[in-house]
């Protein structure tokens, strides 16, 4: 009995988390970059760690409780075939270009990563569990355990990679003057995976629709190359 | 609305089941993703109004399903301490790099493809 509202109030702190994380979000929208900075994936988790700190609750038992969300997130991944097919008229006149962007973004990313990683002092270990981290998290744990890193540390820094390229993404081609939704979607799918994708759908369902393709073909590519690349250099 | 989302459940399972026959270090998602995607386009009809509407009403809410695994990143405890900086540093500078750069190829490929087609015509 006590469990089942344990795990209600779990849920139910996600849920509130998220609702005042949006308020927060949309109430900021005249201060451009704090309101990236407030983006409900950066303030969401600050408020639910903060009270399991104080509740002394553990990250398991919050995991578990939140587990239909998990669950959730596999029927979006699913769904995203539906602008990707309502998008595909764009998407195909463009295949050369994007194939192109896509091989050069997917390796580019694992190159320097192991490159800063190695410049900043990280061990072996730390090596190898960073290379993936520009895939979505179920295809990085697969190549982690492939190539021998640690899953739990991949899986945290893969997240930390998709908020900071959703985060600071957007800031960037404003930057770099590019309006281009197809290049924001297709870059934030191909560096940021699904987190970058959620951004990418708040820009417009065409950038959502890159996104998505940018998502699913670096998962494939990186799935097939990485361990490739990682036992020939490292090993 | 009811049988998008039941569709999707569907795909989400062959998607699964495909993924634990094979062995394929890919997620069961992702294959469903592609199923449907082909299912789509194979099919020829018009997209049905009840699995566009389920769809769009689990994408605007995909960031909702990220947050219990954003969390995680702060109960991380395998991380050494020395190994911190490496960690923060890859992910803030390797990303926005790559970001740059990627971004930066492909708007010159597209200027370069539409430039290419300009000549054709």
């Amino acid at each position: 009995m006590i469990e089942a509202v344990n795990i209600t109030l779990l849920l139910i702190l996600t849920f509130a988390a998220f609702s005042v994380a949006f308020w927060l979000y949309s109430s900021s929208k005249s201060r451009p970059i704090i309101h990236s900075l407030s983006h409900p994936l950066v303030t969401a988790p600050l408020i639910v760690s903060t009270v399991l700190f104080c509740t002394d609750i553990n990250y398991q038992q919050y995991r578990e409780a939140n587990q239909p969300l998990f669950f959730l997130l596999g029927t979006a991944t699913v769904a995203l075939a539906i602008p990707l097919h309502q998008q595909f008229h764009n998407i195909r006149s463009l295949a050369k270009p994007l194939l192109v962007t896509l091989l050069f973004g997917a390796s580019f990313a694992v190159i320097i990563a192991l490159i800063t990683a190695w410049l900043l002092g990280a061990s072996m270990d730390t090596l190898i569990s960073v290379t993936p981290k520009s895939v979505t998290t179920p295809i990085a744990l697969g190549i982690a355990e492939k190539i021998g890193g640690q899953p739990s540390l991949t899986a945290g820094i893969v997240v930390f990679t998709g908020v900071v390229g959703a985060i600071f993404g957007p800031v960037l081609f404003h930057r770099m003057g590019i309006r281009d939704d197809r290049i924001k979607g297709f870059v934030l799918g191909i560096c940021a995976h699904g987190v970058g994708t959620a951004r990418a759908f708040e820009i417009s369902g065409k950038c959502g629709a890159f996104a998505s393709l940018g998502l699913g073909l670096t998962g494939a590519v990186t799935a097939i190359i990485l361990p490739w690349l990682v036992i020939s250099f490292l090993k | 609305m009811l049988r998008g989302l039941l569709t999707l459940l569907l795909f989400q399972g062959i998607g699964e089941a495909a993924v634990y026959f094979s062995g394929a270090p890919i997620p069961g998602p992702v294959v469903g993703m592609l199923l449907l995607f082909l299912a789509l386009q194979l099919s020829r009809i018009e997209l049905p109004v009840w699995l566009g509407e389920a769809g769009h009403f689990l994408i605007r809410w995909l960031s909702l399903m990220f947050i219990p695994a954003c969390v995680g990143f702060f109960f991380l405890s395998s991380i050494e301490t020395n190994q911190w900086l490496a960690v923060a540093g890859v992910i803030l500078l390797a990303t926005l790099t790559t970001m740059m750069a990627t971004a930066f190829l492909m708007a010159l490929l597209l200027k370069k493809s539409l430039k290419s087609e300009a000549d054709n015509q």
